[in-house]
C-alpha cells in the first residue's frame, strides 16, 4: 500500500525525519518496502518551448534543439524524436541536479554545444514513460518559463510503499496507519471532514434496499445522491490517488477510491437510471446465474470450487428485477456503471462476510482492491461514514451535489467484538515483561480499543474495525499482541536459553552424517537433484509404477514425484560430461516418495476437514545413490567403493548377489547388496543401465557409469545391516602363516560364500581374501577357479607346520565339501 | 476391363511380409528397408503407376495400396523391435560381469576429492548450533495432508492467509487435501501430537527439510528449499526466551558482532508473531545494497505459539507455552557464501560444488 506523507499529516501531526518515521513503521509492524520522494530534484526543472530543430552534421541519433524558456533562445542537443516546433517540454538548465542525483552540466557533442537537457518523465520519476520528451501540452496549458512543480501542481513529497499484515485489516488505510502512528507518538489523531445529508427527502422515497442472506452480507448501506455532474476530479483528488498508484477517472469514481485509501471502506456507485426499481438487494447467487463483470468476462455464479470448503457460494447485488448488478464486494457488473450521462447515483457501502468473499474472489480468479478488503474483514460500523466522507470529496467539484436524508441502513449479521479478559500476569507470562496497567490502558485506548478494570482484570473491547481480534485465550494473544507492538518489540527483555534438557542427533541422524562423510571422503560430490520429475524419466527405472502426482505442476517435465535418485543423478553427471566437467563421482541422500497403492504398509495419517479423516500418504524412504563416473569407472569400482563404505560402516559381512535386474541398474551388470546374517537386501552395486544412459546422458552414451542404490534406513537398521561386534581383537603377538589356495569351484558357489566358508572353518583363519578368479577353456564347464589368501594365526603360541598343514586340510574339505576341488 | 497395376498386389505383399520374417539381425533389416518400404520398394513403384488410372480408380487403388503399405511397415517395425531387443540381449550378456567374483584389491579406484554440499553443511553447522543449545533434532515428511500443512497451524480451509502460501498440491484424496509440504511448520505439530499421546513434553527441538512452493525459480528463490524450525514448548516460556534464543543462535551461528532484532508481523501460527531480522552480514550493519541501506536484513519468521495451535494438539495453553521460529536454510548458506544466483544449487555443476569442501 502507498501512503504519502503529505496523506498521514492530515491525520496525525509528524514532526519526525523519513528515516526515524521509517524506523517507526517497521518497529509497529507496518513494514516500509520502499520510499519514494516525489518531485525530488525537480525544483529546477522549466517550461521550455520548442521553436527550431535542426539537424546536426555526422549523427543520425541525436538533433539540435532550440528552445525558449524565458530567456531567449537556448540550444540544447536532445536524442528524443517524439515532438514538434511548437510543443512544450520540461527543461533541466545547466546547473540542475535531477533525481537521483544527476547534474545538468555543458556539453558538447559532434561538435555542438549543448545547454542542458530535455526530460521524459522517467527521466523526472514521474512516471515509467520512456517513450521520449514529456509533451506537457497534452496535460496542461504550459506556460514558458514556469517552474515544473507549479505547472503540474506538484507539491514534494514522500510515499511509503508499506506491506499490511494479513492480520491488520484496519491498518489497510491512511486513517489505520495514522492512528497506529498517533498511539505510538501519543499524539491526537484527527477526522477528515465527513458530510452529512443535506436535503430533507428521505432516502426511502427514491431508492429501497434489502438483505436475503444475512450470514453473506452483514450490513448494506445504500445513499442516494442527486444533482451530481461526472467531471474530472479536483486536482488534490487527483494527486492523492496518484500518488497512492491509482488513476484518476472521474470524481464519481475517484472519491469512492479516495475514501477506500484513506478509512479502508469500499463503496460502490451506481448509476440509479440504471437500477431497475431503483434497489439494491444482496442475496445468495443462484444456480445457473451469470454476469459480466466490469473487466469483460462472463462469470458463471454458485458454482462449486474445487478444493477443501468451497460450496461455491457467491454473494451477489441485485436490482429490483432480481437481475444481478455486481459480485458483492469484489466487482460490479458493467450495466450500472457510471457514465458521463449520470445525474442520480446510489451508493452502496456495505459489510460481507470475509470467508465468503475470500472463496469467491479465489474461485473466480479475481481480486480487486475491495476484495482484497473484504476478505480480511471491513468495519461494519464504517459504512455511513465513508459515504460522509465520498460526499464532502466529492461536493468540493459539484458544489449542488445532494444527499438524501435517512440513508437506507440494512441489518445482516455481522461478528460479535469480543471482551477479552487480560488477568494480572497475562502479560507478564507472555512476554516476560510487567507492563504497567496504565500504559497497557493507554495504549489500548489509543488503538480505539475500550477498556475497562474489574478485580486486576483489564477487560478489553476492540473496535469495530479489528474483526482479527478472537475471543478467549485466542484473543488474549491478539490483545497482548497489540501492546507489545506498540510498546515496542525493542523494549522487551530478553532471556538467554537454559533449561536442564540435553540436545543431541538421533542415531540415524548421526549415521546419515557418517555415511555422508565416508561417501565425500570416497571421492563423491554431493549433488542435490530435482524431487519433482518426468513420468518419462521415471519410466526408465521403474516402468509403469504408480507415479505420485502433482495437481498443480510448474511444467509437465516436473509433474511426479521421484521414487528413485538415479535418474536425477544421471541427468546432473550428463549436464556435467557436456561440459567437460563430468570425469566425476556424485551421490545424493534423498527422500524417494512410493504410491501408497503400491507399499504394503501404507502411511496412514489425519487429513480432510479439522483432521476428520485418515488419509494414506506415499511412503518416503531415504536413498544413498552413487554414480561413479570417472573415465575408469564401472561396476567393479562401484563394488570396491561400495566395500570401502561397508568397512567405514563397520558392516559385518555383506554379500554382493548377482541379480538379473535391478531398477535402473545394467541387466548383467548388477548385484544385491545382501547382509549374510539378516539376509536383507540392503540395496544395489553394478552400473547405469546403458539404456538410460543413452536417454538420460546423450553425450555419454557407451560410457560405463558405476552405480551404487541403497536403502539408507534399512542400512543404518542394526537388525538388517548387521554390524561388527564393537568389541575389538587384539592381533596375536606370534607370527602368522599366510597360504595361497586355488579352487575350482562350481560357478554356482558365490566367491564370498566360499570365502565364509573357509573363514568359520577353523578357529586359527585369521583372515580369507580373494585375489585371483580365472577363467578358462582348460577348466571345467561351469566352473571357475577363485584363489583365496588364507592367513592362520593364534594367540597362544607360534603356529607349528602340522597345525598350519592341518589347518590347510580343514580348509580344503570345507570347500570340497561346496562342490570345489583344489587345483 | 483394363488390367489395374494392383492386379498381384496379394502376391507381392506376401512376398514382402516373407522377406520381413526372413530378417535376422538389424544391419540386415537396415540394408533391406528402402526395398520393403522405402523409395526403392514395389510399393513405391506401384504408387507411381497408379497415376495412369483415372480419378475414382486411382482413390480406390491407393486405399488399397495404402493399406497394404500399412501392414508391410507394421510387420517391418514388429521385426525391428525384436530384432532390437535380441541384439540388446546379445550385448548385455557378452557384457556379462559376476560382481560377486570382483576381486576388490585389485580394482584400481583413482583418488578423487569429493565436495560436500552447500546446503547439506549449511544444515548440519545450524544443527550443531542448536544441538549446543540444548535442542534435538526433528523429521518430518515431505508430503503432508492439510491438516498439518495448515489446518492445525491456524490456517482454515480457503482462508485468505492461504495466500501467503503457493502450494502444490498431490493427486491424493480429495482436491486439495494432500499437498507438498509449504514449510517445516507441520513437523510442530507432529511434534506437538506425539508428546501428547506419550504424555512426553517440554518439547525443545529443530526440525530441518525440504519444502516446496509453486513459484517459478529465479536468483532469489527456489520452488524446492530447506528450511529449519525451531519450537519449543515448556512451562513458564516467555516471549523474552523467544528473543533470547534469537539472539544466542544470531551470535553463535554469524558471529558476536552480528545483533539480532525482532519487529512485528503475522503468521497464522504465532501471535504475538514476529519477523527477525540481523545485522547485515555484507556490509556489518553500515548499509549496502543488499540491505537496502538499513544495515539489517530478515532471515525468518517467529513469535509465541497461536493458542489456537496448542487446542488443535490438545495441549493445555494454562499450563504450556512456547514458541516457534523459521528460516531458510540456503538463505543462510547465501548470506555466508555471498551466492549471486540461487538456481546454482539444483544444477550440480561441480564447479560450482568443487568450491565447498
Amino acid at each position: 500500500m502507498k501512503i504519502s506523507l503529505s496523506w498521514l499529516r492530515e491525520f496525525v501531526d509528524i514532526t519526525e525525519s523519513v528515516e526515524e518515521l521509517r524506523l517507526i513503521m517497521d518497529d509497529l509492524g507496518l513494514v516500509v518496502e520502499g520510499i519514494e520522494r516525489v518531485g525530488e530534484g525537480l525544483e529546477d526543472v522549466i517550461v521550455a518551448r520548442v521553436d527550431k530543430i535542426a539537424l546536426i552534421e555526422g549523427a543520425d541519433r541525436i538533433r539540435l534543439i532550440t528552445v525558449d524558456a524565458g530567456n531567449g533562445p537556448l540550444d540544447i542537443v536532445c536524442g528524443a524524436m517524439n515532438f514538434e516546433v511548437g510543443h512544450h517540454v520540461p527543461l533541466a538548465p545547466v546547473g540542475a541536479v535531477l533525481p537521483g542525483g544527476f547534474e545538468i552540466a555543458q556539453r558538447k557533442m559532434k561538435g555542438v554545444i549543448s545547454n542542458g537537457m530535455l526530460c521524459s518523465a522517467r527521466e523526472l520519476k514521474i512516471s515509467e514513460d520512456h517513450q521520449g520528451l514529456m509533451i506537457l501540452d497534452e496535460m496542461i496549458t504550459p506556460v514558458v518559463g514556469t517552474k515544473l512543480m507549479d505547472a503540474l501542481s506538484m507539491t514534494a513529497d514522500v510515499v511509503f510503499d508499506i506491506t499490511v499484515e494479513g492480520n491488520r485489516p484496519d491498518a489497510w488505510s491512511v486513517e489505520g496507519v495514522a492512528r497506529d502512528l498517533a498511539t505510538r507518538l501519543k499524539r491526537t489523531l484527527r477526522s477528515p471532514k465527513i458530510a452529512k445529508p443535506n436535503v430533507k427527502a428521505t432516502t426511502d422515497s427514491f431508492a429501497s434496499a434489502g438483505i436475503d442472506d444475512p450470514d453473506l452480507c452483514g450490513r448494506l448501506t445504500v445513499s442516494a445522491l442527486r444533482n451530481v455532474k461526472v467531471g474530472p476530479s479536483p486536482d488534490w483528488v487527483a494527486a492523492r490517488l496518484t500518488s497512492a498508484g491509482m488513476r484518476p477517472i472521474s470524481n464519481v469514481v475517484d472519491a469512492s477510491n479516495l475514501v477506500m485509501l484513506e478509512l479502508g471502506q469500499p463503496t460502490h456507485p451506481y448509476d440509479a437510471a440504471h437500477v431497475a426499481g431503483k434497489t439494491l438487494r444482496a442475496r445468495r447467487a443462484r444456480s445457473g446465474e451469470t454476469l459480466e463483470t466490469l473487466d469483460g468476462v462472463d462469470r458463471e455464479l454458485a458454482k462449486a470450487g474445487r478444493g477443501l470448503g468451497d460450496t461455491g457460494e457467491d454473494c451477489v447485488i441485485i436490482d429490483g428485477d432480481d437481475h444481478v448488478l455486481g459480485l458483492a464486494g469484489i466487482m460490479g457488473g458493467a450495466s450500472s456503471e457510471i457514465s458521463e450521462s449520470t445525474t442520480d447515483v446510489l451508493v452502496e457501502a456495505a459489510f460481507f462476510d470475509p470467508m465468503t468473499i475470500a472463496r469467491s474472489s479465489k474461485r473466480h480468479g479475481l481480486r480487486s482492491e475491495a476484495s482484497n478488503r473484504f476478505e480480511r474483514g471491513v468495519d461494519p460500523n464504517l459504512a455511513l461514514r465513508a459515504v460522509g466522507r465520498f460526499v464532502a470529496v466529492l461536493s468540493e467539484s459539484v458544489p449542488d451535489l445532494e444527499w438524501m436524508a435517512a440513508p437506507l441502513d440494512i441489518s445482516g449479521k455481522t461478528p460479535e467484538l469480543p471482551v477479552v479478559e487480560l488477568r494480572e500476569n497475562d502479560i507478564e507470562r507472555t512476554l516476560g515483561v510487567a507492563i504497567p496497567v496504565k500504559e497497557s490502558t493507554t495504549i489500548l485506548e489509543g488503538l480505539g480499543f475500550s477498556v475497562s478494570e474489574k478485580k486486576g482484570s483489564l477487560f478489553v473491547t476492540p473496535p469495530s474495525s479489528r474483526l482479527d481480534i478472537r475471543s478467549g485465550a485466542n484473543g488474549r494473544a491478539d490483545v497482548i499482541e497489540e501492546i507489545a507492538r506498540v510498546y515496542s518489540y525493542r523494549r522487551l527483555p530478553r532471556r538467554s536459553p537454559s533449561w536442564p534438557t540435553p540436545g543431541g542427533l538421533s542415531q540415524l541422524q548421526q549415521f546419515r552424517r557418517k555415511v555422508r562423510d565416508v561417501c565425500i571422503d570416497l571421492g563423491m560430490n554431493e549433488s542435490w537433484t530435482p524431487t519433482l520429475g518426468s513420468n518419462e524419466d521415471f519410466d526408465l527405472v521403474h516402468p509403469g509404477a504408480a507415479r505420485v502426482r502433482i495437481t498443480n505442476p510448474l511444467a509437465s517435465e516436473e509433474s511426479v514425484m521421484r521414487a528413485t535418485t538415479i535418474t536425477g543423478l544421471v541427468k546432473a553427471w550428463g549436464k556435467n560430461i557436456d561440459r567437460g566437467t563430468g570425469d566425476v563421482v556424485m551421490g545424493e541422500i534423498g527422500v524417494v516418495f512410493t504410491h501408497p497403492d503400491s507399499t504394503k504398509n501404507p502411511h496412514n495419517t489425519k487429513g480432510g476437514v479439522a483432521g476428520s479423516v485418515t488419509l494414506a500418504l506415499p511412503e518416503e524412504t531415504e536413498r544413498l545413490t552413487v554414480v561413479l563416473g570417472r573415465t575408469k569407472d564401472d561396476a567393479t569400482t562401484a563394488v570396491a567403493f561400495w566395500n570401502a563404505l561397508a568397512t567405514r560402516l563397520s558392516l559385518a559381512d555383506v554379500v554382493v548377489r548377482t541379480l538379473d535386474a535391478a531398477p535402473g541398474f545394467h541387466p548383467t551388470r548388477c548385484g544385491a547388496l545382501v547382509d549374510r546374517a539378516s539376509g536383507a537386501v540392503l540395496g544395489y552395486v553394478g552400473e547405469v543401465d546403458t539404456e538410460l544412459v543413452h536417454v538420460l546422458a546423450p553425450t555419454a552414451t557407451n560410457r560405463r557409469l558405476g552405480l551404487i542404490d541403497i536403502d539408507l534406513t534399512a542400512l543404518s537398521d542394526h537388525s538388517k545391516a548387521t554390524r561388527t561386534s564393537q568389541f575389538v581383537n587384539v592381533p596375536s603377538r606370534y607370527p602368522s602363516a599366510v597360504i595361497d589356495l586355488a579352487f575350482v569351484t562350481p560357478l554356482t558357489v558365490h566367491a564370498q560364500d566360499m570365502a565364509h566358508a573357509l573363514r568359520s572353518a577353523s578357529p586359527l583363519v585369521e583372515r580369507v581374501e580373494l585375489f585371483d578368479v580365472y577363467r578358462g577353456n582348460n577348466l571345467p564347464e561351469g566352473t571357475r577357479s577363485l584363489a583365496y589368501s588364507v592367513r592362520f594365526s593364534s594367540n597362544e603360541a607360534t603356529l607349528s607346520d602340522s597345525e598350519v598343514s592341518n589347518a590347510r586340510d580343514v580348509l580344503i574339505a570345507t570347500a570340497t565339501s561346496l562342490g570345489a576341488t583344489l587345483r | 476391363m483394363s488390367t489395374s497395376p494392383l492386379d498381384n498386389l496379394a502376391a507381392q505383399k506376401a512376398e514382402l511380409l516373407e522377406k520381413v520374417t526372413s530378417l535376422s539381425t538389424l544391419d540386415e533389416l537396415k540394408e533391406a528397408e528402402p526395398f520393403i518400404t522405402g523409395k526403392r520398394s514395389i510399393l513405391s513403384a506401384l504408387q507411381k503407376s497408379l497415376g495412369q488410372l483415372e480419378a475414382v480408380a486411382r482413390a480406390d487403388a491407393g486405399a488399397l495400396l495404402q493399406e497394404a503399405r500399412r501392414e508391410v511397415e507394421a510387420a517391418l517395425e514388429a521385426r525391428r523391435s525384436i530384432l532390437s531387443s535380441q541384439a540388446r540381449a546379445v550385448a548385455l550378456e557378452s557384457d556379462r560381469l559376476d560382481l560377486g567374483d570382483v576381486v576388490v584389491s585389485a580394482v584400481t579406484v583413482p583418488v578423487s576429492v569429493g565436495h560436500p554440499g552447500l546446503v547439506g553443511s549449511t544444515q548440519r553447522e545450524l544443527e550443531d548450533v542448536f544441538v549446543g543449545m540444548g535442542f534435538v533434532v526433528a523429521e518430518g515428511p515431505e508430503v503432508e495432508t492439510d491438516w498439518y500443512n495448515f489446518e492445525a497451524l491456524n490456517i482454515p480451509p480457503a482462508h485468505p492467509s492461504r495466500g501467503m502460501w503457493d502450494t502444490f498440491y498431490v493427486e491424493l484424496g480429495e482436491p486439495e487435501t494432500v499437498v507438498l509440504r509449504t514449510h517445516t511448520s507441520p513437523t510442530q505439530i507432529h511434534l506437538m501430537e506425539n508428546a501428547v499421546a506419550n504424555n512426553s513434553l517440554p518439547i525443545h527441538a529443530v526440525a530441518p527439510g525440504t519444502c516446496y512452493r509453486r513459484d517459478t525459480p529465479d536468483a532469489r528463490h527456489l520452488a524446492t528449499f530447506h528450511q529449519i524450525e525451531g519450537i519449543i514448548v515448556d512451562r513458564n516460556i516467555t516471549f523474552a526466551d523467544l528473543a533470547g534464543v534469537i539472539e544466542t543462535f544470531t551470535h553463535a551461528y554469524f558471529g558476536p558482532d552480528i545483533e539480532s532484532r525482532l519487529r512485528p508481523a503475522f503468521f497464522p501460527f504465532t501471535e504475538p508473531s514476529a519477523e527477525f531480522e540481523i545485522t547485515c552480514t555484507i556490509c556489518r550493519g553500515e548499509g549496502c545494497r543488499t540491505c537496502s541501506n538499513t544495515g539489517w536484513i530478515e532471515l525468518g519468521g517467529c513469535g509465541m505459539l497461536d493458542p489456537a495451535v496448542l487446542s488443535a494438539v490438545g495441549i493445555d495453553g494454562d499450563e504450556w507455552s512456547g514458541f516457534a521460529f523459521g528460516f531458510g536454510i540456503e538463505r543462510c548458506g547465501q548470506m555466508r557464501h555471498q551466492i549471486a544466483d540461487m538456481r546454482a544449487l539444483i544444477e550440480n555443476d561441480t564447479r560450482f560444488l568443487g568450491q565447498f569442501s
